[in-house]
């Protein structure tokens, strides 16, 4: 059986993705400050390298990347609530793009699965 | 610790720090504009080592491969020995061929290259009084139409360069060009494709090279062109854009201004430049889009066209501040 990524789309559904997510996030009251870079194209490339991790693509993230990169968001107040907020929306972006809740549970399962990373717990 | 060979001397590289930044602290002169890897003015060569790939993002190949780098954006990981790249090499001689007054603080310059250019409307270039002086502009002319490059400089107020344009600069002088680069052009194959060009200030110059590119081209969308300023006298290119409108069915000239003035023409639009863009264009959704000059408007735009619609990649913008 194919790989979720390779289900997904590989690279052209990230892409497709990525838009449709940045511009969710950015709407979104709950999480739009923590996404609001004064560099759009830079966070939309970190925004392609968050959704290929999640899709099951190929990556390079660790969990010290994750807790490094993410430390000044927790002392902002980032919590569980804005990483709920965030698996939400991409399970909406997934779902606008047509996939399946099958692979979208698995999506939110591999994103849940940074979560203590991210939140530097 | 990551070290840095330069002119036989070796400089530590602090965590962090670029090779320009290293270089800059411990007094050496290397030439430097932008300081975010966008101008290409601190082009160095690194003669020993590899330099991370993103300090060489945006060069030729044939340029990655003789390991030129942008020093600016290069945070070594590994010891470099460096250079200064022959630059002379990479600049071409070129004669003033016609200095124009466009408005009270705009100036058009022409300029002759020695040899072809091969460049796109819209690409900027580096143009240098001499060695040590160097600045950005973008080319409003057409290649393969227009026999020189065209310039549209702001004068700015005890500005080294613009000074030197106002105050010295006569035709028959000589100054040099170093290669155009930046991907702020015009690109064939979508003919129907709705273009939205929106500059303030001089920032008007790509658009302009852009907007004559599609024309020629045969560009059957829609061409939309906006530009800003804070009252009319700014609007440099007015009445040649308001005739050109009217001879092209397909282009739209939008002339806005920040604040109305008595004698302005009818067509100018007061108000606030990105909220004039959203209003006239709501739905950009597959349109190209081309954002140049002041950056806070250009950041404020980019957002704006995006979250209506608009592919991020179809969103193209001058990455240098126009001064």
């Amino acid at each position: 059986m194919a790989s979720l990524y390779e289900r997904l789309g590989g690279e052209a559904a990230v892409d497709a993705a990525v838009d449709i997510f940045y511009r969710k996030v950015l709407t979104d009251e709950r999480v739009s400050d923590y996404f609001d870079d004064v560099d759009m194209e830079a966070q939309a490339a970190k925004q392609k390298g968050f959704l290929t991790m999640v899709f099951g693509g190929p990556n390079n993230y660790t969990g010290k990347d994750m807790r490094e990169g993410h430390k000044h968001l927790v002392e902002r107040g980032l919590n569980d609530s804005h990483v709920d907020a965030i698996v939400e929306l991409l399970g909406a972006t997934l779902k606008e793009l047509g996939v399946g809740d099958a692979d979208i549970q698995e999506v939110a399962n591999l994103a849940n699965s940074v979560r203590d990373d991210v939140l530097n717990k | 610790m990551t070290q840095l060979k330069y002119n036989d001397t070796l400089f530590t590289v602090s965590k962090g720090a670029s090779v320009l930044e290293t270089l800059l602290e411990h007094g050496q002169e290397i030439p430097n504009s932008c300081r975010a890897g966008a101008c290409h003015t601190c082009l160095m060569q690194a003669t020993n080592g590899k330099v991370p790939d993103t300090a060489q993002n945006g060069l030729k190949d044939s340029h990655k491969v003789k390991g030129f780098f942008l020093a600016c954006v290069c945070k070594p990981d590994e010891d470099l020995e460096v250079c200064l790249p022959d630059v002379e090499k990479l600049k071409i001689s070129a004669t003033v061929s016609q200095i124009t007054k466009l408005s009270e603080d705009v100036i058009e310059l022409k300029v002759k290259p020695s040899e072809p250019i091969d460049y796109y409307a819209g690409q900027f270039v580096t143009l240098w009084r001499d060695d040590a002086l160097g600045r950005n502009y973008s080319l409003a002319s057409l290649p393969h139409t227009d026999e020189d490059l065209t310039f549209h400089i702001r004068l700015i107020k005890d500005g080294q360069f613009t000074g030197w344009v106002l105050n010295e600069l006569k035709v028959g002088d000589k100054l040099s060009v170093q290669e155009p680069v930046g991907d702020c052009f015009y690109t064939q194959g979508n003919a129907e494709q709705n273009l939205l060009l929106v500059g303030t200030g001089t920032g008007l110059a790509p658009l302009f090279g852009i907007m004559n590119d599609a024309i020629r081209s045969g560009h059957t969308g829609d061409i939309h062109l906006f530009h800003g300023g804070l009252s009319s006298p700014g609007l440099y290119l007015h009445d040649m854009l308001t005739t050109l409108a009217k001879q092209h069915p397909n282009l739209y000239y939008h002339p806005c201004v920040l604040k109305a003035d008595e004698n302005m023409a009818d067509n100018i639009i007061e108000g606030d430049l990105c909220q004039i863009v959203s209003q006239k264009i709501d739905k950009p959704v597959n349109w190209k889009s081309y954002l140049c000059g002041d950056p806070e408007i250009v950041k404020k735009l980019r957002k704006k066209i995006f979250m209506a619609g608009s592919k991020m990649t179809d969103i193209y913008s001058d990455p240098f501040v126009y001064t």
